[in-house]
């Protein structure tokens, strides 16, 4: 997805990492790509087991599926909010659901990336959360923009929450387009740091935009 | 496959709506998101607000003069209750628990009770300096209005599920309970009056009353037909399912033990399972060929399964198809093939979007690259295929590239201004289907 950053880990100590996910089988294989680049502390297969590590061992990113027994990641996520918010979480599935993709991200989530993704980049995604960054893949961005595309009248717009800005529309564009942050820093004539300021900013967006038009758009599509 | 409701009944009628005709969005009662009847959730559903500022309005007109409890009344016999509907694939995920759903919380109820608090406090100051009606009538009203509640409440749940429950039945028994002795009531106090009058309005109410009782329940005989015809349908999918996980998954699955040692066919053999089973899982029912979105699809599945690269299709918007859009997708998947062919890479991203002034689709790949101004004369596909084919349909190529850091090709199709919401003018084919997994957010919101 993105060019790998050649040292993921931030400070001296190795990121540490706790993967959340219901299949057992995921998880080992998971484990084994990125443990070369990180430290996998733990591993829950449902909600209250995710909960319960997380909050003991509090890793610098988690990995979260969205879909797990016990309400899914978005449920994770809400008791994080309170045990634990310094926690941030990556979510990481196989659904191409535009609801449940939103839905977790609303829900806190910093970034978003399929399951198919390259150990090597999953590492770089990780790096990028444990240091506030987010991460879009191409089809988050293609789901951004699908969901800021609707006409606002300005009366509606009570902040600028509701709308992207034209850089940040044209930061998405050249991430759904499937370039990394440091080919759109270059494609823009801006610095990589502006770029993920840019992308950090969005995320706010999707997480506290009050538009109801963001969920009534995930309820009309429902499918992607 | 998905149950909705899509409805093409407009199709025919020369409407002044300048816009491609939206499927018909019918509204219905959330069942999972019930606090009394679903009417409000449903009806904010509907018209995209907040469920709170739906049951105010209900509050304030029933305060008014009673239309608001008419309507919800009205709303209520006539709005279907339905479950939300998701994909197979969400359906599945949210029954083992595995979604969270969309349910009601502690706060809608907390507002529901104080709209409702509200309300009557309202009602009741007008009551009290006289402004409202009599007492004699609004005591048995009011009981009455509870005990229909408490009656159609129940009568929903013995419609909607297969075994009938003790407390909907008892709901039942306490509404016509409630609606009877709120007619007693009224009748003594008239009876009281006018001797003359009694049997007439004894008679009256007593009509209107077996009016209400049964209406509800031949309405729900009529319905519970409906549901047994739906379960057969149910049925049916059910075989449809095994059937398709037969045909499909099973296959995939013993080809893959039969070309364990032989990495590069049980990948192409994996990927195509895992796209063709997403498309059925998250996919609509979708036609072949009637969007951007759809086209795109399909020239991206054909060149990951002849070409044996993964292509990322991302497409925001959508458009129903033309000449010119077919032109720009065939120009696109020329694109990829050039991109699998040449670049020597193993993915391709591609982004496609449809604007209300402009198509634009991406392809991309990080491969070898080349120098654009020393294409080969015999290169026909990138002159031929790509870029005289969109201008001839009054678009443009570029082509984007240098060697070693990959190629980008960009296509361009501005798209001719439809007409605005008003004029009565439609220029797109009668038999466009809008599927309303593809459908345009944005022509919902007139921004042409």
């Amino acid at each position: 997805m993105t060019v790998s950053d050649p040292n993921p880990v931030v400070g001296d100590a190795q990121l540490r990492v706790v993967l959340v996910d219901d299949h057992a089988m995921f998880r080992t294989g998971v484990r084994a790509e990125i443990t070369a680049s990180v430290d996998v502390v733990g591993e829950a297969g449902d909600v209250d087991a995710a909960v319960e590590v997380i909050v003991r061992t509090r890793p610098d990113v988690v990995l979260l599926d969205v879909h797990l027994p016990g309400g899914g990641g978005p449920e994770v996520l809400r008791r994080l909010s309170t045990s634990a918010p310094e926690v941030r979480c990556l979510a990481l599935s196989v659904s191409d659901a535009a609801e449940d993709v939103i839905g977790v991200i609303r829900a806190g989530a910093r970034g978003y990336v399929t399951k198919t993704i390259s150990g090597e980049d999953l590492v770089d995604a990780i790096g990028r959360v444990a240091a506030g960054d987010a991460v879009f893949s191409p089809r988050l961005a293609g789901f951004v923009l699908d969901a800021f595309a609707g006409h606002v009248e300005v009366a509606q717009v009570d902040s600028d929450l509701d709308r992207l800005t034209e850089r940040e529309r044209e930061v998405m564009r050249l991430i759904a387009r499937g370039y990394a942050y440091k080919e759109v820093a270059k494609e823009l004539f801006i610095s990589p740091k502006t770029v993920e300021t840019h992308v950090s900013s969005v995320l706010r967006k999707l997480q506290l935009s009050s538009r109801h038009e963001l969920t009534r758009w995930a309820n009309d599509r429902r499918l992607i | 496959m998905v149950p909705r409701p899509a409805t093409c009944d407009d199709q025919g009628v020369t409407s002044p709506s300048a816009r491609p005709a939206p499927p018909v969005r019918r509204a219905y009662r959330p069942a999972g998101r019930r606090l009394v009847s679903g009417v409000s959730a449903g009806v904010a559903d509907h018209l995209g607000v907040d469920t709170l500022w739906v049951r105010l309005a209900f509050t304030v007109t029933a305060v008014l003069n009673g239309v608001g409890i008419v309507a919800y009344l009205l709303l209520w016999r006539f709005l279907p209750i339905a479950d939300d509907t998701a994909s197979p694939g969400l359906e599945a995920a949210g029954r083992r628990g595995l979604r969270t759903a969309r349910t009601t919380t502690w706060v809608d109820h907390t507002r529901a009770v104080a709209i409702l608090a509200l309300g009557a406090g309202v009602a009741l100051a007008l009551q009290v300096s006289g402004q409202g009606i009599a007492w004699g009538w609004l005591v048995p009203l009011t009981v009455g209005g509870a005990g229909l509640a408490v009656m159609w409440r129940g009568l929903d749940d013995v419609g909607r599920v297969s075994r009938l429950r003790w407390w909907s039945v008892a709901r039942v028994v306490v509404g016509i309970g409630l609606v009877a002795a709120a007619a007693a009531f009224a009748v003594t106090v008239e009876g009281g009056w006018s001797a003359l009058a009694d049997a007439g309005v004894a008679i009256a109410v007593a009509l209107v009353g077996l009016a209400i009782v049964a209406g509800p329940w031949i309405a729900s005989l009529v319905t519970d037909l409906g549901a047994e015809r739906r379960e057969r349908v149910r049925s049916q999918e059910r075989a449809d399912v095994a059937a398709h996980l037969h045909d499909s998954v099973l296959q995939t699955l013993s080809l893959l033990q039969k070309y364990a040692d032989d990495p590069a066919t049980v990948s192409t053999v994996a990927r195509r399972q895992e796209r063709e089973l997403r498309a059925w899982l998250y996919g609509g029912d979708e036609l072949a060929d009637s969007t951007l979105a759809v086209a795109m699809r399909a020239a991206a599945d054909e060149v990951e399964d002849h070409h044996r690269v993964a292509v990322e299709l991302v497409v925001v918007g959508d458009t129903p198809v033309d000449p010119d859009v077919v032109a720009v997708v065939r120009a696109a998947r020329e694109a990829m093939v050039n991109a699998a062919k040449h670049a020597g890479v193993d993915r391709v991203d591609v982004f496609a979007e449809a604007s209300p002034g402009v198509v634009e689709v991406f392809v991309r790949d990080r491969g070898a690259g080349f120098d654009p101004e020393s294409v080969d004369p015999d290169r026909m596909g990138l002159r031929g295929s790509i870029m005289d084919r969109v201008r001839r349909h009054g678009g443009r190529a570029e082509v984007r590239s240098s060697p070693g850091s990959g190629t980008e090709v960009r296509l361009v199709l501005p798209r001719p201004e439809r007409p605005s919401h008003d004029e009565p003018k439609r220029d797109e084919p009668k038999h466009q289907e809008h599927n309303p997994g593809t459908t345009d957010p944005r022509s919902e919101h007139d921004r042409v």
